[in-house]
């Protein structure tokens, strides 16, 4: 399989990265490069093979259902570009 | 007086012990140190020699007193990926610009726990996607190795470079790094240096950055062996805060260092044996296997049919985790902001500004792989491959193998700015050819220095043990430090 021009910039958007018009046929090719090299993976049968889902043997613990954490707001929001009453504040998003 | 630098951790240790010097006098060695050699290496992205000394000072108290955790007063590098409580934590991104975070990652805070002294943070690939740590944003590190009658300069490996450059050029007593695919293993190879990626689960990824979080562990790269098992007996750790980090007590690995390899069955993987694999890693793999049975090991052949796969099915699973790990950066939370005209319009900019290519790149992939109609024929593949991949070192183990003795890298150290690698990422990724399998199936690996290529560079072999047996291996490695009996520091020009 491979990418068109078109993919890169739908690739580009899902991902919440502006591709330049400039840029398309470089990440095209390099994308491309890559799933070229992970096509190898087709001659593998893996019928009956159960995907991995953990590396190590292991039950996720659980714990109890309460609260543990929080109550620093300000702590939260201290790295914020840009923040205010402990929000962090973006664009206007609805009109 | 002797350059308290040089020592090893084990041997400042014992000096401090001593009271032959001070943790204030060996802190203050390793910070001239830094300021006289990081213009030239740029091992270290940030350094707080302030806080250093705070530390030292308290470290001195303790000692004093007979005190002191078993690190008590030991300078240490930390790579810029762990997050370090009010100190520059950035993965070396432009995206974390500025971010100093409200918390301390577990291996950190373990390490202080113990008495260690914060020296700064290393630099590195960008989020520890690289295997030379030229994708980071403060530019690469340079080797302190070169090659004999040449003044070029040559990559550390990557992604924990500065880390291995920082503990090569006698810059930190050791440090912290991490392992996704090899990046604390290539370049403990690169460097001359000893580089553990422990078993998934026995470091907490609490508080680190990142990257593939089903293949991510934080481990030591320290100047000798016993000085990797001190590191990492304090680095292990049970942390209820990391849902994959394993309840088992952790062992006394110093402990295990002098224990020899007697009777231990050695694993040679036939599917390592590349085509075009230089002739000098050849034989030094076959040293490596005469070493330890002169010391009472048995070799075994053995096979792994899926290793060639590894590589390709890592290159699916590590995007895909990375793309959605990576989400979180979009301008808000913290980090760089560059302004749209809206909400989305400022994501996709803020991301195209703040990532470098290497990094956005893999999101691409990921975000590929991991899109309506691609899912099962990439990531399930891929998922199902590494499965296989487990299975071919559980047979290997179930059949009485102990180790597996392989080649660290495929070639010692390249130069900056190497122009055939970077025309091709593919040739780039080739770099973790042999240390990558380990990573999808869980295990610990060390790397550990084993002799030079014919132009005096560093070449490392590779031991890989079974889940949760990392005495083995600190052992097996020994017993190579020992063989190779070289000496592996590099010449210094810096």
């Amino acid at each position: 399989m491979s990418v068109d021009a078109a993919t890169v910039k739908r690739i580009g958007r899902l991902a919440r990265i502006r591709i330049e018009e400039d840029e398309v046929t470089g990440y095209q090719n390099e994308l491309n490069a890559i799933l070229g090299f992970v096509e190898q993976l087709s001659e593998v049968n893996v019928e009956g093979v159960a995907p991995m889902t953990s590396v190590t043997p292991m039950v996720l613990r659980r714990r109890d259902d309460v609260v543990t954490d929080g109550g620093y707001a300000e702590k939260i929001v201290a790295n914020a570009p840009l923040s205010e009453d402990n929000f962090f504040m973006v664009p206007k998003v609805v009109e | 007086m002797t350059d308290l630098t040089r020592l090893s951790l084990a041997d400042a240790r014992k000096g401090l012990k001593d009271k032959s010097f001070t943790a204030l006098e060996l802190t203050d060695a390793y910070i001239g140190a830094i300021e006289a050699a990081n213009p030239k290496l740029n091992a270290y992205v940030a350094t707080t020699p302030e806080q250093a000394r705070d530390m030292a000072r308290a470290s001195d108290e303790k000692l004093a007193q007979g005190q002191g955790g078993p690190l008590e007063g030991i300078p240490l590098g930390i790579k810029d990926l762990f997050g370090t409580k009010g100190v520059h934590t950035q993965a070396a991104s432009h995206i974390l610009d500025g971010f100093k975070p409200e918390y301390e990652s577990s291996v950190t805070s373990n390490l202080w726990r113990d008495g260690a002294v914060m020296l700064g943070k290393l630099n590195m690939d960008e989020f520890a996607m690289g295997s030379s740590n030229e994708t980071s944003y403060y530019g690469p590190v340079v080797s302190p190795f070169r090659a004999e009658g040449s003044n070029a300069n040559l990559v550390p490996g990557g992604s924990s470079g500065g880390s291995a450059a920082a503990v090569a050029a006698w810059l930190c007593a050791g440090a912290t790094a991490t392992d996704t695919g090899g990046s604390i293993r290539q370049p403990a190879a690169f460097t001359g240096t000893v580089g553990i990626k422990p078993t998934y689960g026995r470091c907490s990824r609490w508080g680190v950055v990142a990257f593939a979080s089903s293949l991510d562990q934080a481990g030591p790269i320290a100047r000798t062996v016993e000085d990797a098992a001190i590191l990492m007996t304090s680095m292990a750790g049970f942390d209820p805060k990391d849902s994959t980090s394993v309840d088992i007590a952790v062992p006394d690995f110093a402990a295990a260092v002098e224990r020899g390899v007697k009777g231990l069955t050695i694993g040679v993987p036939r599917e390592y044996r590349m085509d075009g694999m230089p002739a000098e890693i050849e034989k030094l793999w076959a040293e490596g296997l005469e070493w330890l049975k002169a010391e009472g090991a048995t070799v075994k052949d053995i096979s792994l049919p899926h290793t060639k796969y590894a590589l390709p099915a890592y290159y699916i699973v590590a995007p895909a985790e990375a793309s959605s790990n990576l989400a979180r950066y979009d301008g808000v939370k913290y980090g760089l902001r560059v302004a749209g005209k809206d909400i989305t319009d400022m994501y996709e900019l803020t991301r195209a500004a703040g990532f470098g290519r290497e990094v956005k790149r893999r999101i691409m992939i990921g975000t590929y792989v991991l899109s309506a109609g691609y899912f099962d024929a990439y990531y399930v593949k891929a998922q199902k491959v590494r499965t296989l991949i487990k299975k071919d070192f559980e047979d290997a183990f179930h059949a009485g193998v102990d180790a597996i003795l392989t080649p660290a890298t495929p070639s010692a150290a390249f130069g900056i700015g190497d122009e055939a690698l970077a025309a091709d990422p593919v040739a780039m990724y080739l770099n973790d050819i042999f240390t990558v399998t380990v990573n999808m199936a869980g295990l610990p690996g060390i790397a550990v220095p084993a002799g030079k290529d014919g132009q005096g560079l560093p070449l490392g072999l590779q031991l890989i043990g079974k889940p949760f047996d990392e005495e083995t291996l600190f052992a097996a490695a020994r017993v190579i430090e020992k063989s190779a009996g070289g000496d592996f520091a590099p010449r210094q020009w810096w």
